[in-house]
């Protein structure tokens, strides 16, 4: 099986090794089909968070006593652990990327709340009565003032729940949904280490890769921030 | 249209069912109202729901067009409560308040704040606006053109005294003083016929502030806007108002006038304590020299001779003599050197050292008397072609 390699350096490199480079040449398909798996599932769920999280921080800063329930609720889904989660769900919803996603959802929903209210509360006082003074209506202020205003804290809180959620992902291909947990599965039941190694290692890069990405968006999106004073 | 009784009772929205359709009722056009009133409060009164008595209770109060009325009071005297239920960010528990002779509550509140410039003590810039962005607000708000919205932020930039330069950045940059000047130019910027301003200068440094108090009362000789401003430092009301509401705890109002009026007969304790110590001084910062009858002084022409100047001497009672040529001042002598000259020119002179113009205050020409060696203080015109001498007799008259 193992093709004689030759040459001195590389004549060591083999199945045994921490990673074996001939095994990642001739898989580079399936790592890419990975990657796209991860990347979904990653994208879906932050989308879908996002989303839920801005309808409960609404919910939660129009009526305030709403605020202790939701993030208690939100913090009691964060507490679960994510393999005891999947296996609740799926004698429910089935091996589905519907299973996944409840789950990967879940957690994002805490920190994405909290920093939406925490950025909204954020936005001084005066600011505010400001707006209200020049003539507002309360809907625009929201959207051009507050959220504006609350744009890096809530990016802070994708940041996190961002990076949380690409290594979370991992644990779906439990759930036979794919991504880098799929590579990482494959090596342990086999107990060969280098899909293991290029699954955990290519979820970090991704992690830092997204990371990055929503700074930069950070920065776009408050110019102000940046501009300081001199 | 509005019920015109004073007492209580016409409050809730009453206007929404009658005679007033959603028109936005420019408050720029003179109205046929009673008076000349630009802002009307009608026995206004504001209940917290918490406090044990109102924060303003039955409050009438009338501000003249292009006016500006000082509110000011001790904390706790309901003067920003009472401006606030102005542009509705508070709204009165009962009473009437009209602007340019509408009921402020038969329109909408975002419609009525649009005409009306609103200044507040914490600036309350948008960070995330550049400067212009800042200054263009309302008429973003109301629709305005860019080309519009550009010309007119410039031209305000210039009025309250902004670098155009600052334009382009955001309000972190600026310090203090530059930020309340953004804050004037946003309030002013679709040119509302109405401005108030809550403790607008509270927060800037003592020199900054005057800087800033100059600068309004310049704006305001070229804008005649109508103007509220609450302060609750009596200095600042006394230099900007042409007209102070004294309030006391609970919104009473003490008395109503302009500051020359309430510093020569405060209307009670209160008001006379509010007003505080040095009261007279006070009254001399409002007359300015111009005002003053002044006197000729012991002034001879340069060519004279010195027993002219021995008469002007002794016309005055003193032994000193002006020396003029013309209408320009040289100096003066001292009657002692005056013996060996042939003319009064000949005499060596001293240069005088108290200078005022006609526009100066007479607080201000005081101080230079007092200062001066000679206990007098001379009078230039703009070109510096001598009026004639100012003493302290002169400045005691003035008050009289």
């Amino acid at each position: 099986m193992t093709p004689a390699v030759p040459g001195v350096l590389l004549a060591e490199n083999g199945p045994d090794s921490f990673i074996w480079w001939a095994w990642v040449g001739d898989h580079l398909d399936e790592i890419w089909e990975r990657t796209v798996q991860h990347v979904q599932l990653t994208v879906i769920a932050l989308v879908v968070g996002f989303a839920v999280s801005t309808v409960l921080a609404l919910i939660a800063l129009r009526f305030r006593r709403t605020y202790t329930p939701i993030t208690g609720f939100a913090g009691v889904l964060y507490a679960i652990p994510s393999l005891a989660l999947f296996a609740f769900l799926v004698p429910i919803t089935g091996l589905s990327l519907l299973t996944a996603e409840i789950g990967l959802v879940s957690y994002t929903l805490l920190i994405l709340v909290r920093n939406m209210v925490a950025g909204i509360d954020g936005v001084p006082a005066a600011v505010r009565e400001a707006a209200d003074g020049m003539g507002y209506t309360p809907w625009r202020r929201f959207v051009a003032v507050d959220a504006r205003l609350a744009t890096p804290t809530i990016v802070a809180g994708v940041r996190i729940a961002a990076v949380t959620t690409v290594g979370l992902v991992t644990v779906t291909a439990l759930i036979g949904q794919g991504g880098y947990g799929a590579l990482i599965n494959d090596g342990l039941s086999r107990s060969f280490n280098t899909p293991i190694v290029v699954g955990a290692a290519l979820s970090i890069l991704l992690a830092m890769a997204v990371d990055l990405l929503l700074v930069g968006a950070e920065r776009l999106l408050t110019p102000w921030a940046r501009a300081g004073r001199r | 249209m509005q019920s015109q009784q004073t007492v209580g009772g016409a409050d809730g929205p009453v206007g929404a069912d009658a005679a007033t359709p959603a028109v936005p009722a420019t408050a720029t056009q003179p109205t046929a109202g009673p008076a000349e009133a630009a802002i009307r409060l009608v026995a206004v009164t504001k209940a917290f729901p918490q406090a044990t008595s109102p924060a303003v209770d039955r409050l009438s109060l009338e501000v003249g067009r292009g006016e500006l009325t000082a509110l000011v009071g001790p904390s706790g005297c309901g003067k920003s409560t009472t401006l606030k239920m102005i542009n509705r960010l508070i709204e009165p528990t009962s009473g009437t308040i009209e602007v340019g002779g509408v009921e402020v509550r038969d329109q909408p509140r975002h419609e009525l704040r649009r005409q009306i410039g609103y200044v507040i003590q914490q600036i309350g810039l948008f960070p995330h606006r550049t400067v212009a962005d800042n200054i263009a607000t309302v008429p973003r708000l109301l629709g305005w053109r860019k080309a519009t919205i550009r010309a007119r932020t410039a031209e305000l930039a210039g009025q309250v005294g902004l670098d155009r330069d600052l334009l382009d950045r955001y309000p972190s940059a600026l310090s203090g003083g530059q930020q309340q000047r953004v804050g004037v130019a946003r309030a002013l910027a679709a040119d509302p016929p109405v401005l108030l301003m809550d403790e607008p200068y509270s927060a800037v440094d003592p020199i900054v502030r005057a800087h800033l108090q100059d600068d309004l009362a310049r704006l305001q000789q070229e804008l005649h806007k109508t103007i509220v401003l609450v302060t609750h430092d009596v200095d600042e009301a006394i230099k900007l108002g042409d007209r102070i509401a004294l309030l006391n705890v609970g919104g009473h109002l003490e008395q109503f006038g302009t500051p020359a009026e309430v510093l020569r007969a405060p209307a009670n304790e209160f008001v006379e304590r509010f007003l505080g110590r040095e009261r007279g001084l006070k009254r001399m910062a409002l007359i300015t020299v111009a005002e003053v009858p002044l006197g000729g002084g012991p002034m001879v022409q340069a060519d004279a001779a010195p027993a002219e100047a021995e008469a002007a001497m002794a016309a005055e009672g003193v032994d000193w003599v002006g020396v003029l040529a013309g209408d320009e001042l040289l100096g003066w002598a001292d009657g002692a050197d005056l013996a060996g000259a042939a003319r009064v020119g000949d005499a060596p002179r001293t240069p005088f050292r108290a200078f005022v113009r006609p526009g100066t205050t007479i607080r201000e020409a005081l101080d230079n008397i007092v200062n001066s060696r000679t206990r007098v203080a001379v009078v230039l015109d703009d070109d510096d072609r001598y009026l004639g001498m100012l003493t302290v007799d002169h400045l005691a008259e003035a008050l009289e």
